[in-house]
């Protein structure tokens, strides 16, 4: 018994030494580990320990709960001035602002750091599916709403959903709550329903779908973004290009808490954007399918301002809010 | 035989001084987090990323090690189910059945040392499975569309009945007490949210491992309080037996067709994204009930009860990881963390990883049967040091529980909103244990509950309410087939074989 808790303690003391003792800078990750806001705290913790911008390594806390909303109360009320703090966000936290899915909490609460890239959104089809173009699949959705069924990693309300229904307003179809959306558990589990064939269509981000279009087993119909994409999916055709100008960009960027320095602000808006300028993470930008999307502070802030506006104004139109 | 030069090289990749070092050091970590209730391998695996980091280590040296705590993980979860009825962690549920049973009548030992080889002889053949069928697997794992996918989980209700106690009624009220805690949160399908009162932290449901701590850890603390002062709580331990530290050989004889039937089993159901090792330790268990308990002992420690679902939850650990590294997909919290870090060391999992990184595929292989063997030869032995913990006076171990139980949960979510809700299952679990109300389906509605409706109604959603969509695959009318045998059977089969049965659960209770 005596080894035993000896052994037990040594390893306690063994990962807690490893972990807690050079602590300067801590990552929230809202959610539990593996998803796209832990990957972003994670990788971009790693660079900045690499890039020696902090005292030791970045700690990532998991702290996952009502889709963010956990961690986003939790630092508005508990933890508004620890300047030593950033928050991993997205497309998701901006919708969830919109639609009024934190209770009690807005934008204004928090500090908007900086953005390290966006990942563009997909619609897809399966590689022997009949449709080529975004255009003939959404005259499919016109002709009969209920022949298409759309998979996506999001639920309904969420950023996936409505990429498409941003899309289809744009393609001229009106009611877009006919519009057959199901939700799974993420990307990865869509595009295996897309290949199953359970489905016709997918959204998402071009990097969740980027294993499966390098293997050619999906086909992309639009890219939504501005412009085409550099790299891999650079022979991918734009919405606009095909005539609907639609673009849907899920940003990962962080947050700080509202009750900061201007000093602390300043160095985490530096310290990121160290990051982002560094070789190492544009080779990670590239390896993921994320696209260069370089905002920060102010400029940044204005950005999310504007994305909240523009999700409130989907969310109204097809009645998830009022 | 492709697979094998490539395997060879694997090895070639695996076995230096350094790996090995990690696959130790990893299989032990694994064990220990694994036997803590609360920390089971995805948490494990998460809280070792940043020793990854911090060590500089490339991509197969990290990958080892955190796959070593993934398996390691697995294999000790079983520890705290055999010797205090608290599993320590989800897929180790059903090992309490019979585990503890067995503890209590002197044969810890053994049963430490039976399911640690049914560990070994799962994750041995998955991964052979793994080497050989990834690819072959991948188009099974498309089969399952959200209809199957439901009817798959009808077949884990229907074949419940027995499972965990001998009274039918009460396993089902049970049953369905944990699909309505599985209701709580946001509706994925429509984006609104149930039951949670306006409180932000129920908006991503009840995390099942609170629930399992709650109920199993928490209840056996307030059992042991409401007993306090007498002797059945402050009793010393020195007549408790722990049974010896190996395998008879003729146990071990009568549960080997078991663990081979339950390595299939669990491999299948790691293999599909939707179900996981849960479910694979779930149905290796319930199937082999229903195959060879022909005497009643299923329940009331029978060696193959322990031998079916460990050798089912590491088949699965297994399988988990083919649509993890053949689709990107994980198929289980554990996967998910792996496949988040092979992302942040820049390697793209998807059908091309098998040819584009190799040598990380194939080390991680290699690896996996190193820390296989390492796991096997490091577990035995430390049966006889694990079974001491039955020689603690529950007065010393019960606050040891409550202890570790707390900070494991805290440590997950960092929220102490956790802890109560942890504290309210630990008194719903008293309340059930009084009203002989069986612990072990509240725990699979929960667990099961979300992706059973989820998928119901995304193939409602698909066939816009077309109830013969759910009908429509020769493998979905198997299943219902399956699922309708598995639920009538017993029922017809009992009239025959109707054996009086002792209240049973009663003894099961005491925590003595």
């Amino acid at each position: 018994m005596n080894l035993f808790v000896t052994r037990l303690a040594a390893t306690a003391v063994t990962l807690a030494s490893l972990t807690v003792a050079s602590f300067a800078a801590e990552c929230i990750a809202p959610a539990n580990p593996g998803g796209g806001w832990d990957f972003t705290c994670r990788q971009v913790g790693k660079s900045m320990q690499d890039l020696k911008l902090v005292d030791g390594t970045v700690q990532v806390t998991n702290m996952a709960g009502g889709g963010g909303g956990v961690a986003f109360a939790e630092v508005v009320n508990k933890r508004n001035d620890d300047g030593e703090l950033i928050i991993a966000a997205s497309s998701a936290t901006s919708t969830r602002l919109a639609q009024g899915a934190f209770p009690g909490n807005t934008m204004d609460q928090v500090r908007w750091v900086a953005s390290v890239g966006a990942d563009y959104g997909i619609i897809a089809v399966a590689k022997d599916s009949p449709i080529t173009t975004l255009p003939e699949l959404m005259d499919m959705i016109k002709a009969d709403p209920k022949s298409v069924s759309i998979a996506g990693g999001s639920a309904v309300g969420g950023w996936d959903h409505l990429k498409v229904l941003i899309a289809a307003k744009k393609a001229g179809i009106d009611d877009v709550r006919t519009i057959k959306y199901v939700a799974f558990d993420g990307g990865g589990e869509a595009v295996t329903q897309l290949l199953g064939g359970a489905v016709q269509a997918f959204t998402g981000d071009a990097s969740e779908a980027k294993g499966f279009v390098d293997s050619g087993d999906i086909k992309v119909l639009a890219v939504l973004a501005p412009e085409r994409l550099e790299g891999d999916f650079a022979s991918f055709p734009t919405a606009k290009e095909q005539g609907i100008d639609a673009v849907g960009a899920n940003w990962r960027g962080f947050y700080a808490p509202g009750g900061i320095s201007d000093a602390d602000y300043d160095k985490w808006v530096k310290a990121v954007g160290a990051v982002y300028d560094s070789e190492e993470w544009k080779a990670t930008m590239a390896a993921n399918g994320i696209a260069p999307l370089d905002l920060r502070g102010t400029e940044f802030e204005a950005f999310v301002k504007a994305n909240i506006d523009e999700i409130a104004a989907i969310s109204k139109e097809i009645g998830l809010i009022k | 035989m492709d697979s094998l030069s490539a395997l060879a090289h694997g090895f070639s990749v695996a076995l230096t001084f350094q790996n090995l070092g990690l696959a130790f050091i990893g299989c032990f970590l694994g064990t220990i987090i694994g036997a803590l209730p609360g920390l089971g391998p995805s948490n494990g695996v998460a809280i070792l990323i940043p020793l990854a980091f911090t060590l500089g280590l490339p991509a197969t040296p990290a990958l080892i090690l955190l796959t070593s705590v993934y398996y390691g993980a697995m294999y000790g979860g079983r520890i705290s189910s055999i010797l205090l009825n608290i599993p320590g962690d989800e897929p180790a549920l059903m090992t309490t059945l019979d585990g503890y049973p067995m503890a209590k009548q002197g044969m810890a030992g053994e049963a430490l040392a039976l399911s640690g080889v049914a560990s070994f002889v799962g994750s041995f053949f998955a991964t052979w499975g793994l080497v050989f069928l990834a690819p072959q697997l991948v188009k099974v794992a498309l089969l399952f569309g959200p209809a199957e996918y439901f009817a798959l989980f009808t077949v884990a209700f229907a074949t419940l009945g027995g499972i965990a106690s001998r009274n039918q009624s009460k396993a089902a009220l049970a049953a369905g007490l944990g699909l309505g805690i599985a209701m709580i949160g946001v509706d994925g399908q429509t984006g609104v949210p149930r039951f949670t009162f306006g409180e932000v932290h129920l908006y991503d449901g009840i995390d099942f491992l609170v629930a399992i701590v709650g109920l199993f850890a928490l209840s056996e603390v307030f059992i042991f309080l409401e007993h306090r002062g007498t002797e059945k709580a402050t009793g010393d331990s020195s007549g408790v037996k722990v049974g010896r530290s190996t395998v008879p050989w003729p146990m071990l004889k009568s549960t080997l067709p078991t663990m081979g039937r339950s390595t299939m089993i669990g491999f299948i159901a790691g293999v599909l994204p939707g179900a996981g090792a849960s479910l694979g330790s779930f149905i290796s268990y319930s199937l082999e009930k229903k195959l060879v308990d022909k005497d009643g002992t299923f329940g009331k420690g029978d060696p193959r009860g322990v031998a079916a679902p460990e050798a089912g939850n590491n088949a699965a650990a297994g399988g988990a990881l083919v649509p993890m590294l053949a689709l990107g997909v994980p198929g289980s919290g554990t996967t998910a963390v792996l496949l988040a870090m092979l992302l942040a060391l820049n390697i793209t999992p998807g059908p091309l990883l098998f040819q584009s990184n190799p040598d990380v595929v194939w080390g991680l292989i290699a690896a996996l049967f190193i820390a296989n063997f390492m796991l096997l030869f490091m577990n035995i032995p430390m049966v006889g040091i694990f079974v001491r913990v039955l020689l603690i006076p529950p007065r010393y171990l019960m606050p040891a529980v409550a202890m570790i139980s707390f900070v494991g949960i805290y440590g997950i979510s960092g929220s102490t909103f956790d802890l109560i809700v942890m504290v309210l299952f630990g008194v719903l679990g008293w309340g059930l244990r009084k009203l002989d109300v069986p612990l072990v389906p509240v725990i699979l509605g929960v667990l099961l509950g979300n992706q059973m409706e989820a998928n119901l109604r995304r193939a409602m959603t698909i066939s816009d309410g077309d109830w013969t969509a759910l009908f429509a695959s020769p493998l979905s009318i198997g299943l219902w087939l399956f699922a309708f045998v598995g639920f009538v059977l017993p029922m017809i089969a009992g009239r025959f074989f109707r054996v009086k049965v002792k209240p049973a659960m009663a003894e099961e209770m005491d925590p003595d």
